[in-house]
């Protein structure tokens, strides 16, 4: 977005950014950000998926905006939506559109989770718990543990 | 955040210092592994902020209404350009606990008009706290039909003002209709005791509807 600034006879001026074409209308900032779209690819992320970068080297640098480069950043500890929006100061929808396009390129992958054995709170049946973390019980037991010694 | 007790863990190496953001300085050094949702609601004025604040560090977060609630094509540029966006901010807490272990909470805004948010945070939410206020019952009525119906765990506490009547859990217990099941607690969002032990009674809740009671005051 640089490249073009000498050409720009507005800069800063009329408050218009100037990479929209005229026909985009009166689009907030949020749209620029995301260069227009409002969905991310693939399935929506939910608010507290967390991202953890990949380590790879993004194939063409320039090509990621200074949010996404942020972004890039925040995530080399895992980090979730939420905190991500937050730290970044940009909605969550947009989060989730950028987001995207790092899990699209291999910067970024979702952190799965996945039920440690745990010797100490294992379940009667001895079968790790298959569904989701909120619906684990070995987990929650964990979580009312820690949450009654805070 | 820091505990007293005798971690039988070594301590985790520092968090590597980064100039640039304003990370969490709470014992989160790498990150959270697995996040747990715990939906604050209640209406206006009930105490949501109070309560979440009273447990946790509040950060602010915007969504916008018309980015997560309008279907439109990627690129489709017709479909954003007659839209109007509604920037809707929000509370939300976290609480950092062992192991990567980090429980979310959000400060739902009441009105109708942002029930669109609540489908997305009720969706894989360990539960919901329905914070309610004895001077206005009526406004946690929507709250409560709509955990009901989407089969989130819920607990009702009762935010205790200091200018409020006092009433007895039984009693509002029979005012909100509550199935017998639901935990009805008395509160006072301020204190951070107060406040972990509303968020206790609802993990309680939700391991028994998981089968996994093993809690103290567990019903058989």
């Amino acid at each position: 977005m640089d490249r073009d600034a000498a050409g720009a006879p507005d800069r800063g001026g009329t408050g218009r950014e100037r990479w929209l074409d005229a026909a985009a209308g009166p689009v907030v900032r949020p749209y620029a950000v995301t260069r227009g779209r409002t969905r991310p690819n693939g399935e929506p992320l939910d608010i507290v998926t967390i991202l953890v970068a990949t380590g790879r080297r993004p194939a063409e640098p320039g090509r990621l905006s200074r949010q996404q480069r942020r972004m890039l950043a925040l995530c080399r500890r895992p980090s979730a939506l939420a905190d991500l929006a937050s730290d970044l100061d940009l909605p969550l929808g947009v989060i989730r559109v950028l987001a995207g396009d790092l899990l699209d390129s291999g910067l970024v992958d979702v952190q799965r989770w996945s039920p440690a054995p745990d010797p100490l709170n294992a379940n009667p049946t001895g079968r790790p718990h298959a569904g989701a973390p909120h619906t684990d019980p070995n987990l929650l037991r964990k979580v009312l543990d820690e949450l009654r010694a805070l | 955040m820091s505990s007293a007790r005798s971690e039988p863990h070594p301590p985790e190496p520092d968090a590597p210092t980064d100039g640039a953001s304003d990370g969490p300085a709470d014992g989160s050094a790498d990150g959270p592994r697995v996040a747990l949702k715990i939906l604050v609601a209640g209406g206006f004025g009930v105490g949501k902020t109070t309560l979440v604040g009273a447990v946790s560090e509040i950060r602010p977060l915007r969504t916008e209404e018309a980015l997560t609630d309008v279907s439109v094509g990627v690129d489709d540029l017709d479909g954003v350009a007659a839209k109007t966006t509604t920037t809707v901010a929000m509370d939300f807490g976290r609480i950092t606990l062992r192991d990567g272990v980090a429980i979310y909470l959000f400060g739902t805004p009441g009105q109708e008009r942002f029930w669109f948010m609540w489908n997305e945070l009720s969706l894989g939410a360990l539960g919901a706290v329905v914070l309610a206020d004895t001077r206005r019952l009526t406004a946690s009525f929507a709250s409560i039909d709509y955990f009901e119906r989407k089969g989130t765990p819920f607990v009702v506490a009762v935010n205790c003002f200091d200018e409020a009547d006092r009433y007895e859990p039984h009693e509002i217990r029979t005012a909100l209709a509550l199935d017998p099941h639901v935990p009805v607690l008395l509160c006072d969002a301020r204190h951070a005791t107060s406040a972990k032990e509303v968020l206790v009674s609802l993990v309680e809740h939700a391991l028994r509807l998981v089968g996994g009671s093993r809690v103290q005051g567990a019903h058989p």
